[in-house]
Formats: C-alpha cells, structure tokens, sequence
C-alpha cells in the first residue's frame, strides 16, 4: 500500500504551523511530542502506521474552524478522526498532515424525546449516545462491533451500520442533521429536527464521505423507543448452502428479524474457545433475534422455527434467558477478537446479494486454499454484508502480501456476483486501489468532481477513497 | 416540441446532444417547481423490471416503469415499497402515470416515512445520465455499500437538475398481515400533535401518526401494521396507555384512510395554494397559531407526527403567503416548499426552500460540475437569485 510522498515543504514549516495551532487552541491542545504522537500513527487498520506532523484535539466548533483555517491557509492536509477504531485506514495519517481528533468533543447538546431526536458533540461514543437516552427508554440503532470505543464522528464518515441494521438501518437512515465545517474553516448547519432536505440532500452526501468533504462537528440523531423485549435463537446446519436458503426463505416469508448473524465453522470454533457460548460444533450457525412483547417474540420466533425446520438444522436453541441470549450475543460480537487469538487476521467487508451466499463462501474457500491462507467468515446475513477473516501471519515474510491479494480478490468476487467491496467499513487506503473493480473512470471522476467542490484544495483526508493515480490530478493541483 | 428515448444509450445521445434546455419528464404527474422552459425529454420508454429477488427484498427497475406495474409485481410476492410514495396525479390534477424514476427523484415519500424511511432510504443504487451525456452509476443492489460517496441519496431529491436517472435499484418490505387506525375526533391541534408523539414515543413500532383539520371536526389518527396477534396486541396496549376511547378501525378500511393521508386528497379538486412544510413535529401548533394570528386562513393536514404540514391556503395574497410561512421557517427551522400554485405564481415565487449562502453555493457547485451546461431541468430548484443553480 503506497502513500503519497509528504511535501517537503510542509515538513520545512512545521514548526510555524505547530506555533500556529496553539495560537489557535488551547494548552494542551496541540500534540507534536513524537511519544505522544504514538497513539496517532495507526487506526484500527493497525498494519499501516506512520507518525502525523501534529495531532490537535480541539474543543467546540469553534476551534475546529480555527484549525481548518490555519491548514487551508498553509495548504497542510487534515485527517480527520473520531476514535481511531476505522478498520480500512480512515484515519491513517500521512508524515506531512495534521490529525484533527474530535476526542474532547463528546457532550451532549440537547435530549428532545418528544420529537425523538438527540443532539450531541461527534466525538461521543455510539453507546454513550444511547447511554444517555436509555433510563427513558429510547436508543439509538446503529450497532456497530466497536460501539463502546467508536465515535459518532466515525459513523458519520463511514456511514457504519452494526448487526441491527437489517430492521434500523445504517447511520444514513438514523442521522437528521450534521453540523460541518468546510475545509476552509467555515462553518455549516445541513438538516436538523425536521425531516429530509429543503434543497439538495447535502446531508446524504455527507454521511459516508470518510472525513474528506468536512469535518462534522455535531449531529442530530434519530432516536427510538425501546421495544419490550428482544429474544435471540440459534440455529446450526451441517451447510453453508442450507443455512443461507433458511435465511432467504425466511425473508421471503414477510418475517423482520432485528438481525440475522451467521458464523461458518471456523469462526464457531474461535468463538466457542474464547468465549464458550455453548455454540454446536458444525458447518454454520444463524443467530437470529426478534424483538416485541413477549407474545410477540414468541409467535415470530415460531414461525422462524417451522421455517428453519424444513432446512433440517442440526442444532436449534431458543435462548431461555437475559443471560443466555446475552451469552449468545458475547460469542458472536467477540468472534473478531477470538479469531485474532489464532493468529493475525485481516477482515473484510464485502457486500453480496443474499442468493449469492452459497456460492460466494464455497469460492471463498477454495480462495483461500488456493493462497494457502484459511479464511473464517462471520457476517450479518440478512443484508449480505460479509466479513470474511483472513489469517495470517504477520512476522511470516510475504504473508500480509499475500492475504491482501486474496482479500482483493474476495473482494473482487463480490462485485462480480452483483454486490461491492464494502458494506460498512469504508474505502479508506485498503479498498482505495480496487475501486475500479466496482466503478469506471467516469463514476469515480463524478465523485471526485463532488470533492472539488466542497474542497477545492484536497486538504480533508486526500489520499483515501480514491486510487492514487486517480485522485493526484486533483490533489497536486491544488 | 418533446423528445423520447426509449434505451439508455439513446437518452445519453440526446443529453450529449441537446442544444439548450431539456425538461426531463417521466410520467408528468408531478408538475411541481418552478417552470422550466425547454424541450421535453421522456424517460418514460425506459421501462422494465430488470430484476426482483424477493429473498434479497431488491427490485432493481428501469426509471420510467410505471409505479402500478411496480405495486403489482411487488404485491404478487407479498411485498411492497415501503415509503409509500404519494400519487401527486390526486392533488396536483394531472394526467399521466407515476413512475419509480419520478418517486425517487423528487424522494416522494409518504406516511410510513415516520418509521420505514424516505424514498432516499430505500434507494440503493442508481445509473443516470449526467449533463454531459455520459453514463454513470452510483450504489448497486445490496442492503449495505459505503463504496465511494453516496450520490444516490444526492440524486434522490434533485428532481432531475443533476442527473437523469435510467435505472435505480430499491430495498423493497413485506407487506404485514393486516394493519389497524386508531382514531380520535375533535381534538386541537396541540392536542392531537401530542397524542401522536405519545404513539411515537411509545415502543409499538407505530407507522403513521396523522393530524387532519380539514373540515369541522379534526381527526387524529395512528397506524399500527404487523402479523394479526401482534396487531391487536398493540391496539390493546395503546389503549392501556392513553389511547382508551380511540376508535379502531381494520384491516381494508383502515388502508382507505392512510391512502387519502399519503395523497392529500381531501385538498384535491379546488384551487386553493398548497405548501408543504418540514418542520420539527412539537413546532406544527405553534407555526400554525402564529399563521392563523398573522390572518393567514388555512387548513391543515399534519401528517409524521405533526412534522409535515399540508396546508390548503383560503387566500395567500400576492405572495401566496410565502413571507409569512418562510418567516416561521426562519424562526423555527425546517423548509417549505409550494407545492400547488399556478405556473405565475411558481414562476416569482421561491418553490423551494432557499438555502443560506454558504450551503446554496454548494449546491451551485455541484449543480456545475454534474450539469455544465445547465440544460437539466434549469431553474427548477432554485430561487430567482441564485437561479444557475438549476
């Protein structure tokens, strides 16, 4: 993965744009001790790191603004990070750029259950945001794996979703209003309390721009009324094949479940060591939960059953209990991490239409055995968003390389099966280069025409998103 | 002079060749904005489902398939388009057939918007035709995509000044088992708006909340959609909360009243200006007091819990009543568009909601780099001043 060369330039003037910054910001504010710097040089895209000029934390808008006049006026690049959990480089810096850390920026601004909306700063954490809602018994949809750590700001830019999104929806769906500052420090209020847009949807466009067409500051969030009760069940097959016809059919059957996770062996393994769920042991499993009163759950988790009984599962488990269903849940969410216990892994992100399921994960494996790499897939069914965990060594000479060839072509794959190359993570530097396995010249130059407009000197974020080549017209232009 | 199309390829050659402004049409039912003066272009032969997998809950259609054929394919598998797109044909008093193209243009979405979404929230993918003639896409067919920057929710709503669809893919719903209406009589605005964000707020996935002062008596109603047992368990609890003494109403009769709701139609058949208000839901009675205060006669149709005004003007004057609505826009936020209006009354007035200076700019750009030109649809969103904006 290459970066763009830092302007020596910029590098010159570091110490004037430092001493600018703190100018600008208060005490404490602004980080260029190389120790401290540390924490800033990766994100959770932990194989690519390299040191940022300085990191700035600032405070209120106000001091966002401030620091993207200072860097627009100097012409240094501004990467823009919420908490740095991005898993495809969002917040990877370059050695000539500035690291912009909505951090501090965590309060909440308004609560209006009422009008069923919450109002905060962009750097508060996703489950914060429903921690500050649930005692009243709302919650805010949008689950992604990282919810207790990620930012608000985060989900912004990548327009994350989480294992509940099949019935919410992702952070598009759930986000009302966006305060921005431009890359040139000025200061704009898209949306709020009301629904869609007076003019054109500019808050659409916002949302998944990953930190390059501004920096969001602050955000108006949908919330929700908690339902009554939600109840998961657990359902294993002896095929990939089978598992993902049940998924199909229970869709088809009108049936909404919150969230449809599936697991094929290898993860089942690593899940059940690390966090021992009581999973069977066989091919793959479906965790499916549905939420209502309990009658509710009850009758529609029936008919889930009767439909999943057809597929003839090996292991069919309704969860009993709070702590069973919460066990259940552990097993899933902590499959990244126990798969990290096998070894290193590099996860994918893909997106596939669901009758494309059997087929994608046989080809996945034979991928996999192909490069000599074993690959564990753990994925929200019900929208065909995959993650396929590729292992690999990364003290092994070559093995990133190589996991990285295959995860292009996973990725490849999915595109060619109707699908593309991510569902949640975002773009980044890691799926940068491939992006015209998905998209022509033209559909990428119209996006990049986008950019130009609301950053017209490539100052936000400018190596991610788009392939280098494509993208250093625009960006050495400036 | 009106020009059709009837491939892809063939609507792109005549963007590319187009020698001044083109009106882009897809059934003509929404005669909404202000008007645009050029040559048609229909986009109407482009027609077809080009895919529908109900187990993957995606149609992925052609832009100027009618939305009844649409409805019917849809239905033959017990599902539907969720956002419940308003047939303007009842408002408006036109002609034509609605299409897929047209709904997700102008992001017409109806009373489920509340709980399912907008139309913007159903589009996963698009290709349209750019103003310069060339093909694009954006999206693709599947639930979840963050590849690349979202300029399909960008397009949805740009009533054709940015790009002319030719194909959009959607997530499509279940249609549940059967639906109930709760309804309440002669209750004040204030009073309806907050019964509804009491249904709102309350945890039984609520699908339309509707305030309507249309004749003597107003009316309040709330819709709750599922599986039979879970529907009449949740009349129950409503009615256990607040909700006793409401009236229910099920199954086809209460569909009758949610399609009147989604089409405005008890303001079809007269002349009286229309505006469309989006507002914060608890602001709906006190931008409508301070109307009525300032003699700006009107009734209302509040529909998503109070934060969609329909208001039926008796007599707007000159200006149609904008400076006293944006005003209250100003004040409170939100936007207001005039929906029906005679063609001189569109032409000097602001249809759309003017935008601040910073965001409008914005929105020129954008209109520049996708329309060069200017020959999509130009003026149709834009105020006199910023007017190159399209």
């Amino acid at each position: 993965m290459q970066m763009p060369e830092p302007e020596a330039d910029i590098l010159a003037g570091k110490a004037r744009i430092v001493a600018r910054l703190r100018e600008v910001l208060p005490n404490g504010a602004v980080i260029d001790d190389p120790v401290a710097l540390k924490v800033y040089e990766c994100d959770g895209l932990s194989a690519y790191r390299c040191p940022p000029m300085c990191a700035v934390l600032p405070g209120s808008t106000e001091e966002v603004s401030a620091v993207m006049r200072v860097c627009h006026e100097a012409g240094v690049p501004v990467v823009p990070r919420g908490s740095g959990t991005s898993l495809s480089g969002g917040a990877l810096p370059t050695a000539d750029s500035v690291i912009l850390g909505v951090a501090r920026m965590n309060r909440v601004l308004e609560t209006d259950y009422d009008n069923r909306f919450i109002r905060v700063e962009a750097g508060r954490t996703n489950l914060s945001v429903t921690g500050a809602v649930e005692a009243d018994g709302f919650f805010y949809a949008p689950d992604p794996s990282s919810q207790l750590a990620c930012a608000i700001a985060g989900n912004i830019a990548m327009n994350s979703g989480g294992a509940h999104c099949l019935k919410y929806g992702v952070t598009t769906n759930n986000l009302m209003g966006v305060t921005v500052v431009m890359a040139d420090g000025e200061v704009i209020e898209l949306g709020g309390a009301h629904l869609d847009a007076g003019g054109l949807d500019l808050l659409g466009l916002i949302c998944g721009s990953e930190g390059q067409l501004g920096v969001v500051t602050e955000a108006t969030l949908r919330i929700l009324a908690k339902p009554e009760g939600a109840r998961p069940v657990l359902i294993g097959f002896d095929s990939n094949e089978v598992a993902g016809a049940c998924v199909s059919d229970i869709i088809r059957a009108g049936i909404l479940p919150v969230a449809i996770e599936f697991m094929d062996r290898v993860v089942i393994r690593a899940a059940e060591a690390h966090a021992h769920p009581g999973y069977p042991d066989c091919e793959a499993l479906l965790i499916i939960e549905v939420e209502g009163s309990e009658a509710e759950i009850d009758h529609q988790l029936g008919r889930i059953i009767e439909i999943a009984r057809h597929h003839e599962p090996v292991a069919l488990r309704e969860s009993a209990s709070a702590e069973e269903s919460a066990k259940i849940w552990k097993g899933r969410k902590t499959a990244f991490g126990a798969m990290g216990r096998i070894n290193d892994y590099m996860c994918l992100d893909g997106t596939i239409p669901v009758s494309e399921l059997p087929l994608v994960l046989r080809r996945i494996g034979e991928m996999g055995e192909g490069y000599g790499l074993t690959v564990g897939n753990v994925f929200h069914a019900g929208d065909g968003n995959m993650h396929p965990l590729i292992l690999f060594d990364a003290n092994k000479p070559g093995d990133l390389e190589k996991a990285e060839a295959l995860g292009a072509d996973i990725l490849t794959l999915c595109v060619e099966v109707g699908g593309c190359l991510t569902g949640e993570h975002g773009v980044g530097v890691e799926k940068r280069d491939i992006m015209r396995a998905q998209y022509s010249d033209d559909d990428l130059a119209i996006q990049m025409d986008v950019k130009d407009v609301f950053d017209p000197a490539w100052v936000l974020n400018p190596a991610k998103v788009f392939p280098l080549d494509a993208s250093a017209p625009r960006r050495l232009a400036k | 002079m009106k020009q059709s199309v009837s491939s892809e390829q063939e609507l792109a050659e005549a963007v590319a060749a187009a020698a001044g402004p083109l009106r882009i049409r897809g059934g003509g039912t929404r005669d909404i904005g202000r008007p645009v003066v050029g040559e048609v272009l229909s986009v109407a032969g482009l027609s077809g489902v080009d895919l529908y997998e109900p187990g993957a809950l995606t149609l992925v259609a052609r832009a100027g398939t009618p939305l009844a054929e649409i409805d019917a394919l849809l239905a033959g598998e017990g599902q539907r388009l969720a956002f419940e797109p308003m047939d303007h044909r009842v408002l408006l008093g036109t002609g034509g057939e609605p299409t897929i193209g047209g709904a997700v243009a102008a992001n017409v979405s109806g009373p489920r918007r509340v709980q399912a979404g907008a139309a913007r929230d159903f589009a996963l993918g698009a290709r349209f035709v750019d103003g310069r003639g060339r093909v694009l896409k954006n999206g693709g067919r599947v639930m979840k995509n963050v590849t690349g920057y979202d300029l399909v929710k960008l397009l949805a709503g740009s009533w054709g000044t940015l790009g002319v669809l030719t194909e959009v893919s959607l997530k499509v719903q279940a249609v549940p088992e059967t639906e109930a209406t709760l309804v309440a009589r002669g209750l004040g605005l204030a009073e309806g708006v907050a019964a509804l964000a009491r249904a709102l707020g309350s945890p039984w996935d609520i699908s339309g909340t509707v305030h309507l002062e249309v004749g003597e008596a107003s009316e309040t109603r709330v819709r709750i959609e599922g599986s039979e047992m879970s529907v009449r368990y949740r009349a129950g609890a409503l009615a256990g909360a607040g909700f006793a003494g409401w009236e229910v109403v099920e199954g086809v009769a209460s569909a009758v009243l949610w399609r009147e709701v989604r089409d405005v139609a008890p303001f079809a058949g007269d002349g009286r200006v229309i505006w469309r208000l989006s507002v914060k839901p608890s602001d709906a009675p006190v931008i409508s007091a301070a109307l009525t205060a300032a003699g700006l006669v009107h009734r209302g149709i509040y529909d998503w819990g109070g934060g969609l005004m329909w208001l039926a003007l008796e007599d707007g004057g000159d200006d149609a009543g904008e400076g006293l609505i944006r005003g209250q826009i100003a004040a409170h936020g939100g936007h207001a568009m005039l929906v029906r209006a005679s063609e001189a009354l569109r032409g000097r007035i602001a249809v759309f909601q003017p935008q601040p200076a910073p965001v409008a700019a914005l929105m020129r750009g954008l209109k520049q780099k996708f329309d060069p030109r200017g020959i999509l649809n130009p003026g149709l969103m834009m105020s006199e001043h910023d007017k190159a904006a399209g």
